[in-house]
């Protein structure tokens, strides 16, 4: 069961918006990569069924918490996390079994990556690999549906994923993530090798998805954060210790109209009025 | 303040003159490759070609029949003292068994070794230890595998109950050791090449490690393998000195039935022919060489079939 988490009390950044039901939670996570810090003190609770967008300057570890989530980071060399992470309840943040987490929390990269195989493998894989017992081909068909991509390519399932545009290759991944039906989809920078109307198509897909999914976005586009999500989480970097080097932090977590018309936070306001950043 | 046209100094005409230089003696150094395999290609056909009926060098209906004639002599004669007589049959098949049990035993071990030090391995002091003395050992001349094959599997230091002896099996365990580091270095570079796009993409829908080697990993590294691998049995087939070292005769009647059994290799009997102060068996040698080259130039094309045939999506 999932309940709903106040970690507010220790951490005013990260007052929850509403209390809705919390999926996924970080309580005071960092994240070092050998010596240097990448994340301090991350609290933050993002609700089922809703996108939640990661905003802020280069560096300051969005990609490096959305990792956290699927234990992804777990494979960088010399990356090590502290405090908790609990997703359904669950603390995921020990000793777990990350296969199995990663089913149920997918993953969308910057770069489209389909594997060298043909569409319908490459939709196929992942649920092949996860045991699924259904008709395949029923699969195939209402992952590429949902990906809003079956119309242009189910007259070559059988043709490699990479001859595809960049853009289908994109819902290509999305498919390939939905296939093995997760319930948070992670998604990093997935627009920014997109021109706009593949762009929007993906928008208009993760708008789509939200009913069944719940999707957390990073985002370098204050327009897409504003257009797509419900809540923003601004991610910022602190002021430099004496050694020079800056440390992320969560700056604001609020919805995304309150973020982005009344900030609370100076460094929030200055970062999406492009001031920083 | 000063002008783009003083702080620059394009210099031009030098500039075009340096690239057409470094590509002229680039090609010069491909044509002193390409000449001197020419020259030597030349002059083993002309030393097979040494004996009777002496047709004249551009005659080449007749000397590629003499050639094919002579070929299929030396294919299938045996030992002999009369060069008329002499031939490959039994190096050829001892040559062939070599090849095909180096390739049971030492390519898994090989590739094994390669994925596991490339993908379980964890990095550390230990695992750069081991990769350091393993690139080493490719540079280990052949001689001295040959000297270690003799101790380990001819006398196993003098254990009778384990000791192979001057057999088929202890040529082939010693083969595989040489090729060894040339298989395991391949295979892990080719495993590196491999995009880590690819491998996060696999894990990100929740495979385990295996699933992702076996169904990403080693498909896209495979002609990468299968190049060292080819390359790795390259060498053995035409690896003497070890064999000489680890027994294999040089003069025997009966070609080996077994991994048990007594054997010789091509190349072994090659070098026998060679030292004849009989002039009439250097072209016996010369032939011999053709034959392996043949071998070696089939093994490559076909090692780029297969490889073409696994990049094809599917
Ligand atoms: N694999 C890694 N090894 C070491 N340090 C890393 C690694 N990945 C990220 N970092 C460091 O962690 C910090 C946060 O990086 P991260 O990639 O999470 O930032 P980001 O917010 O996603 O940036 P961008 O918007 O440019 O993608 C940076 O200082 C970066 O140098
Ligand atoms: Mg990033």
């Amino acid at each position: 069961m999932s309940t709903p988490v106040d970690p507010g009390q220790r951490h005013p950044a990260a007052q929850p918006p509403e209390l809705d039901p919390v999926v996924l939670s970080a309580l005071g996570l960092s994240v070092w990569y050998g010596q240097t810090q990448a994340l301090r003190d991350i609290t933050i609770a993002i609700p089922r069924n809703k996108i939640t967008a990661l905003i802020g300057p280069s560096g300051c570890g969005k990609s490096t918490l959305l990792r956290c989530f699927n234990r992804m980071n777990d494979l960088i060399q010399g990356a090590r996390m502290g405090g908790e992470i609990r997703f359904d309840g669950d603390v995921i943040s020990g000793d777990i079994d990350a296969v199995v987490l990663r089913r149920r929390i997918g993953m969308v990269f910057q770069k489209p990556n389909p594997f060298p195989k043909n569409i319908y493998n490459n939709v196929a894989w992942g649920a092949r690999i996860n045991g699924y017992r259904g008709d395949m081909d029923e699969l195939v068909e209402r992952s590429l549906r949902r990906a809003a991509l079956w119309d242009e390519v189910k007259n070559k399932l059988h043709r490699p994923g990479l001859d595809l545009s960049g853009g289908q290759q994109q819902r290509l991944c999305i498919a390939r993530t939905l296939a093995v039906e997760p319930e948070v989809i992670l998604m990093d920078e997935p627009c920014s090798a997109l021109d706009p109307i593949s762009t929007a198509r993906v928008e208009d897909l993760m708008d789509d998805l939200k009913n069944d999914y719940t999707i957390v976005i990073v985002t370098h586009n204050m327009q897409q954060a504003r257009r797509v999500s419900d809540l923003t989480a601004c991610l910022m970097l602190d002021d430099a210790g004496q050694d020079g080097h800056r440390t992320g932090i969560l700056a604001e977590f609020s919805p995304t109209d309150i973020l982005f018309t009344n900030p609370k936070d100076p460094r929030t306001e200055a970062y999406i009025t492009g001031r920083i950043g | 303040m000063t002008s783009a046209e003083s702080r620059f100094h394009p210099d031009r005409a030098a500039r075009r003159l340096v690239g057409p230089i470094f590509g002229a003696a680039c090609l010069a150094a491909t044509c002193t490759g390409v000449l001197a395999l020419v020259i030597l290609l030349g002059a083993i056909v002309a030393a097979a070609l040494q004996g009777p009926p002496h047709n004249p060098w551009y005659a080449l209906g007749p000397n590629l029949r003499e050639l094919a004639g002579l070929v299929q002599k030396l294919a299938l004669g045996v030992q002999s003292s009369n060069p008329a007589r002499a031939g490959y049959r039994v190096g050829l098949a001892g040559s062939l068994w070599l090849l095909g049990l180096v390739a049971v035993v030492g390519i898994p071990i090989g590739v094994g070794a390669g994925v596991f030090l490339e993908e379980y391995a964890p990095p550390g002091r230990l695992r750069r230890i081991v990769q350091t003395n393993i690139a080493n050992l490719a540079g280990v001349p052949s001689i001295v595998y040959g000297i270690l094959g003799l101790a380990l599997f001819v006398r196993a230091f003098g254990v009778k109950a384990v000791a192979l002896g001057p057999t088929l099996l202890a040529g082939v365990l010693t083969l595989s050791l040489l090729i060894l580091p040339i298989v395991v270095i391949t295979t892990q570079e080719a495993l590196r090449a491999v995009p880590r796009s690819l491998r996060q993409a696999a894990l990100a829908l929740g495979a385990t490690r295996w699933q992702m080697i076996r169904d990403h990993v080693l498909p896209s590294a495979l002609p990468g393998i299968m190049t060292g691998t080819i390359l790795g049995l390259s060498r053995a087939i035409g690896e003497t000195a070890p064999l000489l070292m680890v027994g294999a005769a040089g003069s025997l009647l009966q070609a080996p039935k077994g991994p048990l059994d007594r054997y010789s290799a091509l190349p072994v009997e090659i070098y026998n022919y060679a030292k004849e102060p009989d002039t009439r068996f250097q072209m016996v040698a010369a032939g011999g060489i053709l034959i392996l080259v043949a071998l070696l130039l089939t093994m490559n094309a076909a090692a780029i079939v297969i490889r073409n045939r696994f990049r094809r999506y599917d």
